[in-house]
C-alpha cells in the first residue's frame, strides 16, 4: 500500500511538473523546434532582456501589485476592523457583496469593471491605462484582506479592546496597541495573497487595461498569440526560478521559527 | 467596539462604487439596447447558445470531479505524512500554481502540437500523430492541469484536521479500510470537498483562455462567447452583458444547491 | 509612477539599440549621414525635414500606436532598423506600441471608449466603416508631406475618397499556404475548396475574423464578396459550419507558428506573411486560387479621441519616409504602396508574382471589401457567432427566460426550506 501510494504520488507530481521542465529544457532550444533539441544556446534570454515590452510590461506588473496590495490591505483592513463591529445583518449583507469578487467568475468582475468604465469614461474623461488597472485590482484584492483578517477576530477575545479602554487607552490608542497587534497575522497573509494574486491576474486586468499600460501576464498573452519564439519559454524559466526561490526561501523561515517555537516550548 | 464601525465606511463607498454598480451595469446592459429602451431581446438571444452553456457545464463537471479523484487521495497523503515533510511536499506540490497561469497554458500547447513532444515519442515507437490538441478532451485537461492545486489546498486543510483516533477507533470497530474511507473521512471532508469544488468548478466554467489556447477556437466555451462580445470579433455588449447575467445566475444556482450539502452553513472559503 | 518608467524604459531603448548595431540596409539606399543628436552605433537615416520633425523634441509627448502584430520593423534581426525606437531617437516622441489581430478587435477597443489611440492602421472596409460613424479625424496632408510617394493607384480610393483620413501602409492579396510534401495537387490546380476537403482533415487552418472567413465562403458560392443579400449570407455561414468538422482550428497570427512547424498543411493567409512563412519552412509554398480572392490595403489613420494630433501625423509622415518605407517593407514582406521604397526593393522582390503580380491580374482576379450596411454587418456578426459556436439546431428562444424563472424558483424553494429547517432545529 505504502509503495502504491509513493508511485501516485510520483505520478501525480510528474503530471504537475513536467510541461513546465519542458519548457524550461526548451528554452536553451537553438533553433524554435518545439519537439526536436538540437543545441544549447542562451540566445532567446539575451533577447528576452533586450525586449522593452516585456521589462516594461514587467515595471507595470509589480508597481500595480505593490500599490494595490497596499491600498487593498489598509482598505481592507480597517473595513474588517468596521465590520466586526456591526451588527448581523448589516455584516452578513456586506459580507456576501465582499464575497462576490471571489466567487463570481474573474472575467464577469472584469467585463462589469469594464462597462463601469466606458460608461464613466466619456463622462469624466477617464482613460483606460494605469488607473483603471490599479482600481480594478484593488476591488478584487480587498476581499482577500477582508477575508483573511476577519478569522483573526473570531480567535481573538472580544473583551480585550473593552479592557484596554477601562485600563486608560483612548479608543484608538487601544485599536493601535491592543487589536493590530492581534490581526496583524491575519493582515500579512492578506497583503502576500493580494499581491500575489495581482502579480498573476490575467483575466480582470485584460478587460480594464489600456493602450499605454500592459501587464506582464497581457504581454504574454498577446506573445502566444502571435508567432511564438522561445522567448516566452526564457520568460517562463525565470519566473520559475524566481517562484522556487521565493517559496524555499519562505519555508526556511517558516522551519526556523517552528524550531525555535518548539524549543522555548521544550524550555519551559 | 461599536464605535470601530466607522472605519469600515472608506470600504463600504469603494465597495458600492466598484463592486455593486458594476454588477448593476451589466444587469442594466443586458436589458437595454443601444438606444437604452428596455428590451428582453438580448436575453432571449442568449437561448440561442444554450448548447455554448451547456458544453461549458458539461466540460467543467467533469473538470472538478477529475481534479476530485486526483486530488483526494493527494491531499489524504499529504496529511498522513510526517509533520517537517508535509511543508515541504506542500510546497513542492502548490508550486506550480505560483506560475503564471498562462504559461502553464502555454506549456501544454507545446507538449500537445501535432508535431509536439508527446506525438513524437508515439512517432519513435511507430504510433501515428493523434490529434491531442484542439479538441474538448485537450480543454479538459487543461482545466484539471490549472486547478489541481486549488481542489489539493482545500481538502488538505480539512483532513488535517480529522482526528487521527477516530480511524484508528473505526478500525478498532471492525471497519475496514474502504468503509473507514467511506464512513468516517469523505463525510468529515466533505467542507473541503466542496470549498474545492467551488474553486475549480467556478473558474472552469468561464475560463476563455484555455479554450482558446487548447481548443483551436471551435471549441467554444461561454468566457470565449463573452469576450468576443467585448473584445473580440463580434462588438455586442448588450449580449454580452446579457450572457455574463445567465451565467451569474446558473453559478448562483448550482452554489446554492451545493450549500444544501453544506454542514452548518461553513463559509466556503 | 509613470514618470520613473520612461527614463527607464528610454535607458532599456537606448540599450537594445545598441545591441543590434548592424550594417546599412540592403543594397539602393544612398548615402547615409548621421543627422541625429544622440550618439548611437546604430544605423542612422537621412529626412528630408529634419526641423519638422524635432519641433516636439524635449516636450516629453507620447503618442499611442495600435498595429497588427507583426507589421514593423523592429529590429529583432540582424541590420534591420527598429522603427520605433528610430522615431523616438529623431523626434523625442515616444511610442506606446500595442497589437491587436483584427479588425473587429480594433473596431471594439475603440467602439467600447476608454481606450485612445493616437495612430491606428485598419483595414479598407473598417476605414470605411469607421468614416462612416465619425470615429476618425481628418488628416491635415500639410503636416504628412511624403504622401506625394504613395503611388497614383492607391491615391483617392474607394474606402475613403480624396484620403481624407488616411494614408496607404500595405497592401496585399490573400492566398493559401500548403504544404508542398503532404498535398499532391500541382499548384495551379489548388483552389478554395480545398479547404474544404476531408483527405486533409485537421491539417486544415481557417481565419479567425468574420470578414475573411465568410470572403472565401462567398468567392467559392460565386457570391460577391461584399454581397448583403441576407440569403447569400445565411448560404455562405452554413458553407463555413459545413467545413468545422474538417477545421483543426480557427487561427490569425498564431499560423506562423503552426505552419512552420508542420503542425497543419494548409492555412489561408496574407500574401506578405505568407512569404515571411514560407522563409522559415522549405515544405511549404503560397498560391492565389484562379476562383478569385480579396485585395486588401492597410493604411494608417488618427481615431477621435487621439490626443496628439500633429504628433501623430508626424509619424504617419515618418512612415512614408523612404528608409522606413523601405525597412518595414522588407520586414513585413506585404506589398507596398510607396513609390521610392518600391525602387529600393531587390528586383527579385520587385518582380515576385505573389507579391506585385501586376494591374491587369489585380483587376481581374481581386476584390477589395467595402464595407457593409448595418444590417449586413450585424448579419455578418451574429453568424459568425453561431458558426463558431456550431450546432445547426437553434433551440426555443423561450428557453433562457424558463429557466432563468426556474433557478428564481429553485432558490425561493431552497430558502423557504432551510428557514423551516431552522425553525425546527432551535430546539
Amino acid at each position: 500500500m505504502k509503495t502504491l501510494s509513493k508511485i501516485y504520488m510520483a505520478l501525480v507530481l510528474m503530471f504537475l511538473y513536467v510541461p513546465i521542465f519542458v519548457l524550461i529544457v526548451f528554452s536553451f532550444n537553438e533553433t524554435k523546434s518545439r519537439s526536436v533539441f538540437s543545441g544549447f544556446t542562451l540566445e532567446w534570454y539575451a533577447k528576452l532582456f533586450r525586449n522593452e515590452v516585456i521589462i516594461s510590461s514587467l515595471m507595470n506588473t509589480i508597481i500595480i501589485a505593490v500599490i494595490a496590495s497596499i491600498a487593498a490591505t489598509v482598505l481592507g483592513t480597517l473595513a474588517a476592523i468596521g465590520i466586526n463591529a456591526m451588527r448581523k445583518v448589516p455584516k452578513a449583507i456586506v459580507m456576501n457583496i465582499t464575497n462576490m469578487p471571489i466567487v463570481n467568475p474573474e472575467i464577469v468582475t472584469g467585463v462589469s469593471l469594464m462597462l463601469l468604465f466606458v460608461f464613466f469614461a466619456a463622462r469624466m474623461n477617464l482613460e483606460f491605462g494605469f488607473v483603471t488597472l490599479v482600481i480594478a485590482h484593488i476591488t478584487f484584492d480587498v476581499p482577500y484582506v477582508i477575508l483573511n483578517v476577519m478569522p483573526k477576530f473570531r480567535q481573538m477575545d472580544p473583551n480585550l479592546f473593552e479592557a484596554a479602554q477601562d485600563l486608560g487607552c483612548g479608543p484608538f490608542t487601544a485599536l493601535r496597541k491592543v487589536i493590530l497587534p492581534e490581526i496583524m497575522p491575519g493582515v500579512v497573509s492578506g497583503f502576500l495573497m493580494s499581491f500575489t494574486f495581482s502579480l498573476d491576474d490575467f483575466v480582470i486586468s485584460y478587460f480594464t487595461s489600456g493602450s499605454t499600460s500592459q501587464t506582464l501576464p497581457i504581454t504574454i498573452y498577446s506573445m502566444t498569440r502571435r508567432k511564438i519564439s522561445p522567448e516566452i519559454n526564457a520568460l517562463s524559466t525565470i519566473i520559475f526560478v524566481v517562484v522556487v526561490i521565493v517559496l524555499v526561501v519562505k519555508h526556511i523561515i517558516e522551519t526556523k521559527q517552528e524550531q525555535k517555537l518548539r524549543a522555548n516550548g521544550g524550555d519551559e | 467596539m461599536k464605535k470601530l464601525k466607522v472605519f469600515a465606511t472608506p470600504y463600504l463607498i469603494w465597495m458600492a462604487v466598484f463592486i455593486v454598480v458594476p454588477l448593476l451595469m451589466v444587469a442594466y446592459f443586458a436589458f437595454t439596447d443601444e438606444e437604452g429602451n428596455f428590451t428582453l431581446d438580448y436575453i432571449a438571444n442568449v437561448g440561442q447558445y444554450t448548447n455554448i452553456f451547456v458544453r461549458s457545464i458539461w466540460l467543467a463537471v467533469i473538470a472538478t470531479v477529475i481534479c476530485l479523484i486526483l486530488a483526494y487521495p493527494v491531499s489524504f497523503m499529504l496529511s498522513r505524512m510526517k509533520k517537517h515533510h508535509q511543508g515541504t511536499m506542500l510546497m513542492i506540490v502548490m508550486l506550480p500554481m505560483w506560475m503564471n497561469f498562462l504559461l502553464r497554458t502555454y506549456a501544454w500547447m507545446t507538449l500537445l502540437g501535432n508535431n509536439g513532444i508527446i506525438n513524437y515519442l508515439f512517432s519513435l515507437v511507430g504510433l501515428g500523430p493523434f490529434k491531442l490538441i484542439n479538441t474538448e478532451g485537450a480543454v479538459v485537461l487543461g482545466m484539471v492541469y490549472n486547478y489541481l492545486p486549488f481542489m489539493i489546498l482545500p481538502l488538505y486543510s480539512v483532513m488535517v484536521k480529522i482526528d487521527k483516533s477516530l480511524i484508528e477507533a473505526a478500525s478498532d470497530l471492525g471497519c475496514n479500510p474502504v468503509s473507514v474511507l467511506f464512513r468516517v473521512i469523505v463525510p468529515l471532508s466533505v467542507p473541503g470537498i466542496m470549498s474545492g469544488v467551488t474553486m475549480v468548478f467556478v473558474p472552469a466554467i468561464s475560463t476563455f483562455i484555455i479554450s482558446r489556447m487548447l481548443g483551436g477556437g471551435s471549441n467554444l466555451l461561454i468566457g470565449d462567447l463573452i469576450e468576443m462580445q467585448f473584445l473580440g470579433n463580434a462588438y455586442n455588449p448588450h449580449l454580452g452583458a446579457g450572457i455574463s447575467l445567465v451565467l451569474m445566475v446558473i453559478i448562483l444556482v448550482i452554489m446554492t444547491i451545493m450549500n444544501q450539502f453544506n454542514p452548518d452553513d461553513q463559509v466556503l472559503i | 509612477m509613470k514618470k520613473y518608467i520612461r527614463p527607464l524604459c528610454a535607458v532599456l531603448c537606448a540599450l537594445s539599440l545598441t545591441g543590434c548595431a548592424g550594417s546599412a540596409p540592403s543594397e539602393g539606399t544612398s548615402d547615409v549621414t548621421a543627422e541625429s543628436t544622440e550618439e548611437s552605433e546604430a544605423q542612422t537615416l537621412t529626412v528630408e525635414d529634419m526641423d519638422y520633425y524635432t519641433r516636439f523634441k524635449g516636450q516629453d509627448i507620447s503618442i499611442n500606436v495600435y498595429n497588427w502584430g507583426e507589421y514593423i520593423s523592429t529590429g529583432a534581426d540582424e541590420g534591420t532598423l527598429n522603427v520605433n525606437a528610430e522615431f523616438t531617437k529623431l523626434t523625442g516622441i515616444k511610442v506606446n506600441y500595442t497589437n491587436y489581430a483584427t479588425n473587429e478587435e480594433l473596431y471594439a477597443k475603440l467602439k467600447g471608449g476608454g481606450a485612445y489611440y493616437d495612430v491606428i492602421i485598419p483595414s479598407d472596409y473598417m476605414i470605411s466603416k469607421m468614416i462612416k460613424e465619425d470615429m476618425l479625424q481628418p488628416l491635415d496632408m500639410d503636416n504628412i508631406p511624403n504622401f506625394k510617394y504613395i503611388m497614383p493607384t492607391f491615391v483617392d480610393p474607394a474606402y475613403d475618397p480624396d484620403n481624407a483620413y488616411s494614408v496607404p501602409y500595405t497592401w496585399g492579396t490573400v492566398g493559401l499556404i500548403y504544404n508542398t510534401t503532404t498535398i499532391d495537387i500541382p499548384k495551379e490546380d489548388i483552389d478554395w475548396d480545398i479547404l474544404w476537403n476531408p483527405d486533409y482533415a485537421d491539417q486544415i487552418l481557417m481565419f479567425d475574423n468574420p470578414r475573411d472567413a465568410f470572403a472565401i465562403a462567398e468567392i467559392m458560392m460565386g457570391y460577391s464578396l461584399n454581397t448583403e443579400d441576407p440569403v447569400e449570407l445565411t448560404a455562405a455561414a452554413n458553407k463555413l459550419k459545413e467545413q468545422k468538422s474538417v477545421v483543426q482550428a480557427y487561427v490569425m497570427d498564431e499560423i506562423f507558428d503552426k505552419m512552420a512547424a508542420n503542425d497543419a498543411w494548409i492555412a489561408p493567409y496574407y500574401a506578405g506573411d505568407a512569404l515571411t512563412i514560407l522563409d522559415e519552412n522549405e515544405d511549404l509554398d503560397f498560391v492565389v486560387p484562379k476562383s478569385g480572392t480579396n485585395l486588401f490595403v492597410d493604411a494608417m489613420c488618427v481615431p477621435v479621441g487621439a490626443k496628439q494630433k500633429e504628433a501623430a501625423e508626424m509619424y504617419i509622415n515618418f512612415m512614408c519616409e523612404p528608409d522606413i518605407a523601405y525597412a518595414n517593407i522588407d520586414f513585413i514582406c506585404y506589398s507596398t504602396p510607396h513609390s521610392a521604397a518600391f525602387e529600393m526593393l531587390d528586383e527579385e522582390t520587385r518582380t515576385n508574382p505573389v507579391s506585385y503580380p501586376g494591374d491587369d491580374y489585380l483587376d481581374a482576379n481581386t476584390t477589395i471589401f467595402v464595407n457593409l450596411s448595418d444590417e449586413a454587418n450585424l448579419q455578418m456578426q451574429t453568424l459568425w457567432t453561431e458558426m463558431k459556436s456550431a450546432e445547426t439546431e437553434t433551440p426555443n428562444r423561450w428557453i433562457v427566460p424558463v429557466f432563468l424563472l426556474l433557478c428564481l424558483g429553485l432558490i425561493i424553494f431552497t430558502l423557504i426550506r432551510r428557514h423551516i429547517k431552522n425553525k425546527k432545529d432551535i430546539y
